[in-house]
């Protein structure tokens, strides 16, 4: 039989020529990264057929592969900063990258918050580090095929460390700002000590709106009794092709939320794979998605119960007006050693328009038989008696649709536990639903 | 003030309200009283603007104005508001969110600025006391998990905030205990002038008794069947409404 030879699509042919020509100057080994591109390449971009991306054909979204983005000199880096907005008016320790590379110019490294340290990952793949032996904390994240990507082009990032309680949160700032379109691939990697409790925001927007390719990877290792509140802002300008992942790996007795709000990108997907790994532990992972126009907006959530007596919590709100599309696809795993888990998933879409649509597809996975789970998926539009009750009021049509989206997606975020953050993503919201009358 | 003419009004192939005409003047306390099933209720959704209801034939007009060609929100502006029979629970929306956005949307219509936070907030503080209204009930979201009894002073409230000039209070007394009732009564008593008109719909002559109507209607099989003084509802109250019922059947 003849050998089957797998037809490439111009933009696997592009990754693989980008690959032969950047391997050399990436920082770090190169063989993890050939590793990793040789286990993406095995399968190409991943395609409808394939179950986890049904809803998000790469194939077909990803024509054209645009160019990693060189680093940025010192007065372009201070340029595209200057005209950064995301959580402005939240006192935090900046930690900004400018097309995709670590600006770290502008962090004083004498000056961290007391027990915060952080080590610039480019040194570090170039000279090594002894936390470089910590990155992919979730062994099965590795095989996802936008994570292999990440690992095979990763070209800056930093890592942190953290112990005690911090309280002053640490913003990894991403901000685009070319005119014409590039491709980033970031990694960061966060290990939070036990006991340390700590904020981590990450906020990603374009000063110019051009076509961005970002595939960022953040990984978390929290230790027992910590307790870690994650809040990552989607800003990018629209025509963002925006791929993120989340790996988390988690402690006992330990507190972990983390949400994802989407406010911008064409197209985007954020991947959440965490791993509870010890007793006694709470994850809360939610998502406030607004789409419009042609958007596609993704979340994809696996949450592995490894340990007993955890809970976890799972909370996507998508408001979805035009003729966007929105996706959820969340799996709980409960092996047969993590009795008393407590899993509850529910993602809820709202429909403002008769073109959008929304795909919900939650999953449980459960071999242990003293376990509370329980998912629901639900989409529907704003209720006609709510908005009559508003309109009676003398709100009109546009306000009092405002109003109901407003407190929808408020179920959401009203966990963030920081005030200033809070206030920030209701804004956000706010600012969404101002240019949509 | 308001003026219904041949108001003729379905839902679903089904004829609720039959030629109903109806004046209340400026100043005027009118009572809408009927059996159940009679359309008080179609009424009064019609009035405010409910889109699920038909307009076949008739008018409504508010000092010359035709409600019927204005959107629910026009209607408030114009100074109609209806104190539901359910209020509605908003999850979400936090009850002085939601105070300030129909008080702001009311003087924005009128040409007005914003209100500034303190003024709301004296405001609002100042018409709860009235309302006997506890204060942790507007920290919550608008009507979730209130009782029937709160949720009614909640309507009563806006009421007062919002300064309407024709007030619809549709079955207002229903859920309503004793205590409770003398305070919404007196409540809708204190914002009785000479500028404002108010229609009355209930069941009971009880509410009655709190507020003392000027008029009374009879509703039957969605017409006003008969009119008077507030002994009608007194009469009412002795012989039910077996009479309107014979005179249909008749």
């Amino acid at each position: 039989m003849a050998d089957v030879t797998l037809m490439k699509t111009p933009a696997e042919t592009a990754l693989v020529q980008a690959f032969e020509s950047a391997k050399t100057t990436l920082p770090g080994s190169t063989e993890s990264r050939a590793q990793a591109f040789e286990q993406f390449s095995a399968r190409g971009l991943p395609h409808r057929r394939v179950e986890e991306f049904k809803y998000t054909d790469l194939r077909a979204l990803l024509r054209e592969v645009a160019p990693f983005a060189g680093v940025p000199t010192a007065d372009e880096a201070k340029a595209a900063l200057g005209g950064s907005k995301a959580f402005a008016d939240v006192a935090a320790l900046q930690v900004p990258f400018v097309n995709g590379h670590f600006v770290r110019e502008a962090v004083d490294f004498a000056k961290l918050p007391e027990g915060v340290e952080i080590v610039p990952l480019r040194e570090a793949l170039a000279n090594g580090h002894e936390w470089l032996a910590k990155l992919s904390p979730v062994p099965w994240a590795s095989g996802n095929p936008v994570y292999q990507l990440n690992t095979s082009f990763m070209a800056d990032g930093v890592m942190i460390r953290v112990a005690g309680s911090v309280e002053t949160p640490v913003h990894l700032r991403f901000v685009t700002a070319t005119g014409s379109a590039i491709a980033t691939a970031t990694r960061v990697l966060v290990v939070v000590e036990d006991d340390a409790s700590f904020t981590l925001l990450e906020s990603h927007e374009s000063t110019s709106g051009a076509n961005h390719q970002p595939n960022d990877v953040i990984e978390m290792i929290a230790g027992d009794r910590t307790n870690v509140q994650h809040v990552r802002l989607n800003a990018e300008g629209d025509k963002a092709l925006a791929l993120s992942t989340l790996a988390l790996k988690v402690g006992a007795e330990a507190n972990f939320n983390s949400i994802n709000v989407v406010a911008g990108s064409a197209t985007s997907r954020h991947q959440v794979y965490a791993i509870l790994n010890g007793e006694n532990t709470n994850l809360r992972v939610n998502g406030a998605t607004m789409l419009k126009g042609t958007q596609h907006g993704d979340s994809t959530l696996v949450v592995e119960h490894n340990a007993l007596h955890c809970e976890s919590r799972e909370l996507f709100k998508t408001v979805i007006d035009d003729e966007a599309t929105g996706v959820f696809q969340g799996k709980i795993i409960v092996p047969h050693h993590a009795q008393k888990t407590d899993g509850r998933m529910m993602s809820a879409a709202l429909l403002l328009a008769e073109g959008g649509s929304m795909n919900n597809k939650p999953e449980l996975e459960i071999f242990a038989d003293d376990v509370q789970c329980a998912h629901g998926a639900t989409c529907g539009q704003l209720d006609e008696d709510l908005l009559f009750y508003l309109k009676a009021r003398g709100l009109p049509q546009k306000e009092a649709e405002s109003l109901l989206v407003q407190a929808f997606l408020g179920e959401s975020i009203e966990f963030v536990e920081n005030e200033d953050v809070r206030e920030a993503l209701v804004g956000t919201v706010e600012g969404w639903l101002k240019a949509r009358s | 003030m308001l003026e219904i003419k041949n108001l003729v009004v379905q839902i679903e192939d089904k004829r609720i309200l039959n030629g109903l005409n109806l004046t209340v003047n400026k100043g005027e306390v009118a009572a809408i009283m009927g059996p159940n099933g009679s359309g008080k209720s179609t009424l009064s959704y019609v009035i405010a603007g409910k889109e699920d209801y038909e307009v076949l034939d008739g008018e409504i007009l508010l000092d010359g104005q035709n409600l019927l060609e204005m959107e629910p929100d026009q209607r408030a502006a114009a100074g109609v508001f209806l104190a539901f029979q359910y209020p509605l629970e908003i999850p979400g929306v936090g009850s002085m969110t939601f105070l300030k956005a129909a008080m702001n949307a009311q003087r924005k219509s009128r040409g007005e600025g914003e209100l500034s936070t303190p003024d709301f907030i004296k405001q609002v503080n100042a018409a709860a006391a009235k309302l006997e209204m506890n204060k942790d009930m507007l920290k919550r979201a608008l009507n979730v998990g209130f009782s029937g009894g709160e949720k009614k002073r909640m309507e009563i409230l806006q009421m007062a905030l919002l300064q309407p000039s024709f007030c619809i209070l549709d079955e207002t007394d229903s859920g309503l205990d004793i205590d409770a009732l003398r305070i919404v009564s007196e409540g809708v008593n204190a914002l009785r002038s000479p500028d404002r008109a108010f229609l009355v719909i209930t069941h009971y002559q009880r509410l009655l008794n709190h507020i003392v109507p000027d008029t009374v209607h009879v509703m039957h099989g969605g017409r006003i069947v008969r009119s008077g003084g507030k002994e009608l509802a007194l009469e009412l109250e002795a012989n039910g409404y077996a009479d309107y019922r014979e005179s249909e059947a008749a």
